[in-house]
C-alpha cells in the first residue's frame, strides 16, 4: 500500500516537472547591460596580507589617516558614516588631542541644555559623524533624486567589497559609441547599471597629502577604500590576532587528542 | 543501558552512594554517555557528527543568549543594535560572528549526518523513531534558522521574510488570513520582528528537547554501523567511554578549527552582501536568495513554474514541505532489509546520484530564474522526487544484496579470529540481533 502511495506520488510530481521543463520559453532578449558591465578589478591592500590571503594583513595607519582624509574633502558632503564615532578614529593612529580638534570641526545637531531649543554645536569625541542630510527625501532632493547611501557598511555591503569600491570610484570614463547615457547620470561600467547618478568625486589632485604622497585617482581611490574597510570592520586586525591564537590553540590541542584517542584504541581492532 | 552485557554503574565515594539512591544523575549520565553504554566498535568517522551536532546546537544557545542581551528587536533599532553590537560590545564581533557562522555549521554538519543515514541505513527497523526525530530537529533548525535570519533587519531579512510568509498565501481560501496571521499585518513589520526573535529564542529549546528524547530512542536499539549487521554480543561493541569519548572529541578539535578558520577570517563569506544594508520596504533586491542552507529547497519551490490542476505556486509550496516530510516515510519506502549501502550495489549508485542532485539543486537555487538554470533546477527537483518515491521502493525490491558479513567482530578481526575466540554469549539470531533491553 505505502509503495503505490508513494510511486503514485512520485509520478505526479516528476509529471508536473515534466510538463514544465517541456513548456516552451518565452524568448528573452540578451540584456545589453550585462555585456557592459564589468566585473571589479583586482587590487590588493597591505591589510590583505601576504598572498591576499587576508590572514595576516594589518592596516597601513598612514594609508588610512589618508583615507579618512579624502573621505571628509572629497565625500563627506553627501555621504555619512554614521556608525563611526569621532573616538574611533584613534584606532587610525591620531592622539587624543588631534580626536578632539577632528570632532570640534564638525558641527553636531543637539538641544539646548537650558532652553530645550535645537542648536548646533561643535563636536565631542563621543559623537559619532554627522550625516550630512537630515533624512532621506532631503538627500534625494540635493542629489538628482538618487541616495548617497552612508558609508560605514557600504564594503560589507556590496558583492566585491573593497574591490567593488576601487573600482567604481576609479571606473569613470567616456561611454562606449553608440551609448546614450542618461542625463544626469554618468558612465562607470562597474556600477550594476553602468550609469551611476554620484558624478565622479576624485579628479587628480584633489585633495593635498600631507606625507607628500601624489593624490591621484587611484592612489585617492585605494586610500579612501581601505579607509571604508576598516569603517566597515574595525575589529578586523583583533579578530585576526584571535583568530590565530585560536586556531593555533586547536591545532596543538587536536594533536594531543589524536595522541590521546590512538593510545586509548591501541590494539583494538575497530 | 542498552546491552545485558553493558558494565552496571557503581557508586565508589560515600557520597556517590548516597547521591545515586536519591538522584541517580551520575548513574544516568554514565549510562548515557559513559562506560555503561555499548557502541559497535566498528562505526567509523561518519558517526561522529551526532556529537558535534550537538555541540553545534549549544554553541548556538550560548551565542544566542548573549547575543539577545545586546540585540533589540525593533524595526528602528534592530540593524543599529547589531552594529553596536559589532562596535561598541566587548567581543561583541566574536559572539555575532560565532552564531552567524555557527547556524551554517550547524547544517553542514547535519546535513552529513543525514547523508551518513541514508547511507548505511540508519532509517531503518528498529530505529524509525530515531529518524523520524531526526527529521523534527531538522524542520525546527530551519524555522529557527529562517526567523534568525530575519532579526538583523537587513534587506534579505526583510525580503526573505516576505518571499517565505508569502508562500502561505498560496493556500486556496485561507492562505492570505494564515500569511497576515503568520507576520502580523500586511507586510513583515515590528510585530513581525518581535514575534520572530520571541519564537527564535524558543524554539532551540524544543530542539534541545528533542534532541534528548532522539538520543534516549538512540539508545534503545544503539548505533548502527557501516556494516549495517547489528550487534550479536560483546566482542562487537566498545563502551563508549573511553573509546568514543576519545575519538569524538578529537573530531571535535578538528571541527572547531573549521568553525574557527571560518569565523574568523572569512566571518561574512557565507552571508550575502545585501544583509548590511537596512531593510526598505519601498526597494526590491535584484536577486532574493535565502541562506546557502536553505538553498536546494528554494531550488524545488521555484521547480514548478507550470500551473497543472492547481497553481504553479501552490505546488511549489506543496513540492517544497513534501521534500522533507517524505523523509519520515523513508523507513517505510525503503523496504530493502540491509542497511548498509555497501551491500547494496544498485543503491549505492542513487545514493550518489541523490547527493549529487542536492548539490545541483542548491546550486540552482542560488541562480537567477533564467534558463538554463530553470530547466536544470527542474530535471535536479523531478530527480530527488523520483529518487525517494520511485526508485528507492522498486531498487528495494528488485536489488540483490552483497553478502554481507556474519557479525561486526568477523568484519573487524576476520572470521578466523572469531572462531578462535568464541563469544562469551550465544548471539540471540535473528535479523534483529540481540534482544535491546529498554532504558532505564
Ligand atoms: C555630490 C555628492 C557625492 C559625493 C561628493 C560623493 N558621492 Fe558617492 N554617491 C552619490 C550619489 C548620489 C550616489 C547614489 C548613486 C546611484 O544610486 O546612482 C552615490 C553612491 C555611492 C556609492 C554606492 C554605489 C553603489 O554600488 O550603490 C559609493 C560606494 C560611493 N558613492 C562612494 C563615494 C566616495 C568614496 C566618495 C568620495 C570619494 C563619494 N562617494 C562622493 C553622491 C556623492
Amino acid at each position: 500500500m505505502t509503495r503505490w502511495i508513494s510511486l503514485g506520488a512520485g509520478f505526479v510530481f516528476v509529471f508536473v516537472l515534466l510538463v514544465a521543463f517541456f513548456a516552451p520559453r518565452e524568448a528573452t532578449e540578451p540584456d545589453p547591460l550585462k555585456a557592459l558591465h564589468l566585473k571589479p578589478r583586482n587590487v590588493q591592500w597591505q591589510h590583505d596580507g601576504p598572498l591576499g590571503f587576508g590572514v595576516l594583513g594589518t592596516f597601513d595607519r598612514a594609508q588610512l589617516q589618508r583615507g579618512y582624509q579624502v573621505y571628509t574633502e572629497a565625500c563627506s558632503a553627501c555621504h555619512g558614516l554614521r556608525y563611526v564615532a569621532f573616538r574611533n578614529l584613534e584606532a587610525l593612529g591620531f592622539s587624543e588631542p588631534e580626536v578632539r580638534a577632528i570632532a570640534r570641526q564638525r558641527q553636531i545637531a543637539d538641544l539646548d541644555p537650558n532652553t530645550g531649543e535645537e542648536i548646533t554645536r561643535p563636536g565631542l569625541p563621543s559623537d559619532h559623524f554627522p550625516s550630512p542630510y537630515p533624512n532621506e527625501t532631503a538627500a534625494r532632493a540635493a542629489n538628482n533624486n538618487a541616495y548617497p547611501p552612508d558609508l560605514s557598511l557600504i564594503v560589507s555591503a556590496r558583492a566585491g567589497g573593497q574591490k567593488y569600491i576601487y573600482s567604481l570610484l576609479t571606473g569613470y570614463q567616456p561611454a562606449p559609441p553608440g551609448f546614450q547615457v542618461t542625463p544626469g547620470l554618468h558612465y562607470n561600467p562597474y556600477f550594476h547599471s553602468v550609469q551611476i547618478a554620484m558624478p565622479p568625486p576624485l579628479m587628480p589632485g584633489r585633495v593635498e597629502y600631507a606625507d607628500g604622497t601624489e593624490a591621484t585617482v587611484e592612489q585617492m581611490a585605494a586610500d579612501v577604500t581601505a579607509f571604508l574597510r576598516w569603517a566597515a570592520e574595525p575589529e578586523l586586525e583583533a579578530r585576526r590576532r584571535m583568530g590565530l591564537a585560536t586556531i593555533g590553540f586547536l591545532i596543538i590541542l587536536s594533536v594531543l587528542a589524536y595522541a590521546t584517542y590512538r593510545r586509548v584504541w591501541a590494539g583494538v581492532p575497530h | 543501558m542498552s546491552f545485558p552485557w553493558a558494565q552496571q554503574y557503581e557508586p565508589k565515594t560515600e557520597f556517590t552512594r548516597w547521591l545515586d539512591s536519591r538522584l541517580p544523575l551520575p548513574r544516568f549520565v554514565w549510562n548515557a554517555v559513559g562506560p555503561g553504554y555499548p557502541v559497535p566498535r566498528n562505526i567509523n568517522y561518519f558517526y561522529n557528527f551526532g556529537v558535534l551536532a550537538g555541540v553545534a546546537l549549544m554553541v548556538q544557545i550560548i551565542t544566542g543568549i548573549i547575543l539577545a542581551m545586546h540585540y533589540s528587536a525593533h524595526v528602528d533599532t534592530a540593524f543599529d543594535s547589531i552594529q553596536h553590537i559589532m562596535r561598541n560590545v566587548n567581543e561583541g564581533w566574536l559572539f555575532r560572528f560565532l552564531h552567524m557562522n555557527g547556524a551554517s555549521f550547524f547544517f553542514i554538519v547535519v546535513y552529513i549526518h543525514i547523508f551518513r543515514g541514508l547511507y548505511y541505513g540508519s532509517y531503518k527497523a528498529p530505529r524509525e523513531v530515531v529518524w523520524m526525530l531526526g527529521v523534527v530537529i531538522l524542520l525546527l533548525m530551519m524555522a529557527t534558522a529562517f526567523m534568525g535570519y530575519v532579526l538583523p533587519w537587513g534587506q534579505m531579512s526583510f525580503w526573505g521574510a516576505q518571499v517565505i510568509t508569502s508562500l502561505f498565501s498560496a493556500i486556496p481560501l485561507v492562505g492570505e488570513s494564515i500569511r497576515m496571521w503568520l507576520v502580523g499585518g500586511f507586510a513583515p513589520d515590528n510585530a513581525t520582528i518581535t514575534r520572530f526573535f520571541s519564537l527564535h529564542y524558543l524554539l532551540p529549546f524544543v530542539i534541545l528537547g528533542v534532541v534528548i528524547l532522539k538520543v534516549w530512542a538512540l539508545h534503545i536499539p544503539g548505533s548502527t554501523n557501516p556494516t549495517g549487521i547489528e550487534v550479536q554480543g560483546p566482542q562487537d561493541t566498545l563502551p563508549f567511554h573511553p573509546y568514543f569519548t576519545a575519538k569524538d572529541f578529537f573530531s571535535l578539535t578538528i571541527y572547531l578549527i573549521f568553525f574557527a578558520a571560518v569565523s574568523f577570517f572569512l566571518p561574512n563569506a557565507l552571508g550575502h552582501p545585501d544583509n548590511y544594508i537596512p531593510a526598505n520596504p519601498l526597494s526590491t533586491p535584484a536577486h532574493i536568495v535565502p541562506e546557502w542552507y536553505l538553498l536546494p529547497f528554494y531550488a524545488i519551490l521555484r521547480a514548478f513554474t507550470a500551473d497543472f490542476i492547481i497553481s504553479a505556486k501552490l505546488w511549489g509550496v506543496i513540492a517544497m514541505f513534501a521534500s522533507i516530510i517524505l523523509l519520515f516515510f523513508l523507513p517505510w519506502l525503503d523496504s530493502s532489509r540491509v542497511k548498509s549501502a555497501s551491500y547494496r550495489p544498485i543503491y549505492r549508485w542513487f545514493f550518489w546520484l541523490l547527493v549529487i542532485d542536492v548539490f545541483i539543486l542548491g546550486w540552482v537555487g542560488a541562480m537567477p530564474a533564467e534558463e538554463p538554470w530553470v530547466r536544470i533546477g527542474q530535471a535536479a527537483t523531478a530527480y530527488y522526487f523520483a529518487h525517494f518515491l520511485i526508485i528507492l521502493p522498486i531498487v528495494s525490491m528488485i536489488e540483490t544484496p552483497r553478502r554481507q558479513p556474519n557479525s561486526i567482530a568477523e568484519a573487524v578481526l576476520g572470521p578466523e579470529a572469531v572462531r578462535a575466540r568464541p563469544a562469551s554469549r550465544p548471539a540471540e539470531g535473528g535479523f534483529g540481533g540481540a534482544m535491546p533491553q529498554p532504558a532505564e
